[in-house]
């Protein structure tokens, strides 16, 4: 029971923390160390089918339902500070701590008595045992639980579905509205500069620079340049004049020397 | 081993769950903080299971699993098509029935 002493501390640690971190990224990690933790913990009580079932159904899909949706909804949409119930959180802190003692004084001063174990019960394997169970005694729930998936399904399907209320821009429509924007407001029709063009990176965050050197503002998403994630590029700037000037210097003296090696040849 | 610790940390678990419904504003993490609770009461279910030697504690707790997901599937839609129309997913933000 190594695991459990191990595995125990680091659990509520990372609970408390999930309660406290500020962005709900942090969060939804912090959860996920938990469930794994709680399914290492199922493993070592003899549930090896609800071991792989806790992995694969909370940490694969739970969670990744939980990011996506957090990537949806932004993930800067941090919690505000304004109680909008005076007290309300001290409250909340305090009766969650005598909650917390409560249950855990109930639960230490009761006596089970010595654990049975599931050596019986698991002597076909664990799986099979599940099984046995879950189509004699509760096949009925386990139907039931068939409609409640279709009636989820749909309904997030019903509840995410967007109905359009005008009519999608045609390729043509959006080439007429780009020649409007170039004639009433001298917009360039031409596709934006990629980002890095002419830098020293490619990465989306380098802005492209100009003939001129200087960074072309078209280049880089809005989105970046509100989180202020944008490279500098003023010293690759410096960079670069550095190298032209140097190519300037050695340019008539290279091209002698390929006129040479031609002659050679 | 005794299965004490287990519940002790069920309940741990639970109470620092509750406590994050209740102090959190941010809906999605609220959310996370129902599925800590649901993940507790399983690991209750999975420990009772060892004491009584059957496993229809496992059964109840593959039954809030398929319960849980269903619930998440729901609710995350739920918070979206709020924070498509309200742009927030704050929990005090969507009061319109209080008017």
């Amino acid at each position: 029971m190594i695991a459990f002493w191990i595995l125990a501390p680091l659990m509520v640690v990372c609970a408390l923390g999930m309660v406290v971190v500020r962005k709900a990224v942090h969060s939804a990690l912090l959860l996920a160390v938990v469930m794994v933790g709680l399914a290492v913990l199922y493993a070592a009580q003899d549930a090896p089918f609800l071991f792989a079932v806790q992995i694969i159904v909370y940490t694969g899909a739970v969670l990744m339902l939980f990011l996506f949706v957090l990537m949806l909804v932004g993930v800067d949409t941090s919690d505000s500070m304004v109680e909008t119930l005076p007290g309300q959180r001290v409250a909340a802190i305090v009766l969650g701590v005598l909650f917390a003692g409560l249950l855990v004084v109930a639960v230490s001063q009761a006596t089970y008595g010595a654990a049975f174990g599931l050596e019986a019960a698991n002597a076909d394997g664990n799986v099979p045992g599940v099984a046995q169970l879950l189509f004699s005694k509760y096949v009925f729930a386990f139907e039931v639980t068939s409609a409640l998936l279709i009636t989820a399904a749909l309904g997030a399907m019903l509840l995410a579905h967007r109905e359009r209320l005008t009519p999608k821009a045609t390729q043509r429509d959006m080439a007429l509205q780009r020649m409007r924007d170039y004639a009433e407001r001298g917009v360039h029709p031409g596709p934006l500069p990629s980002p890095g063009m002419l830098a020293r990176h490619n990465s989306v965050d380098t802005p492209a620079l100009l003939p001129d050197g200087t960074p072309s503002e078209l280049s880089i998403s809005r989105v970046m340049r509100a989180h202020g994630t944008v490279r500098d590029v003023s010293h690759d700037r410096l960079i670069a004049a550095e190298v032209e000037s140097d190519t300037k210097q050695l340019g008539p003296s290279r091209t002698q020397d390929r006129q040479d090696e031609a002659g050679e040849r | 081993m005794s299965v004490t610790p287990f519940l002790v940390l069920s309940g741990l678990l639970f109470s620092i769950g509750a406590m994050g419904v209740l102090v959190r504003r941010n809906a999605i993490v609220v959310f996370m903080c129902v599925e800590l609770m649901l993940n507790a009461s399983n690991l209750a279910f999975v420990t009772f299971a060892r004491q009584h030697g059957n496993l229809d504690g496992q059964i109840a707790a593959f039954f809030v699993m398929v319960v849980a997901a269903a619930e998440v599937v729901v609710g995350l839609a739920i918070i979206m098509t709020i924070f498509r129309t309200r742009r927030s997913a704050s929990v005090d933000d969507a009061s319109l029935l209080k008017y």
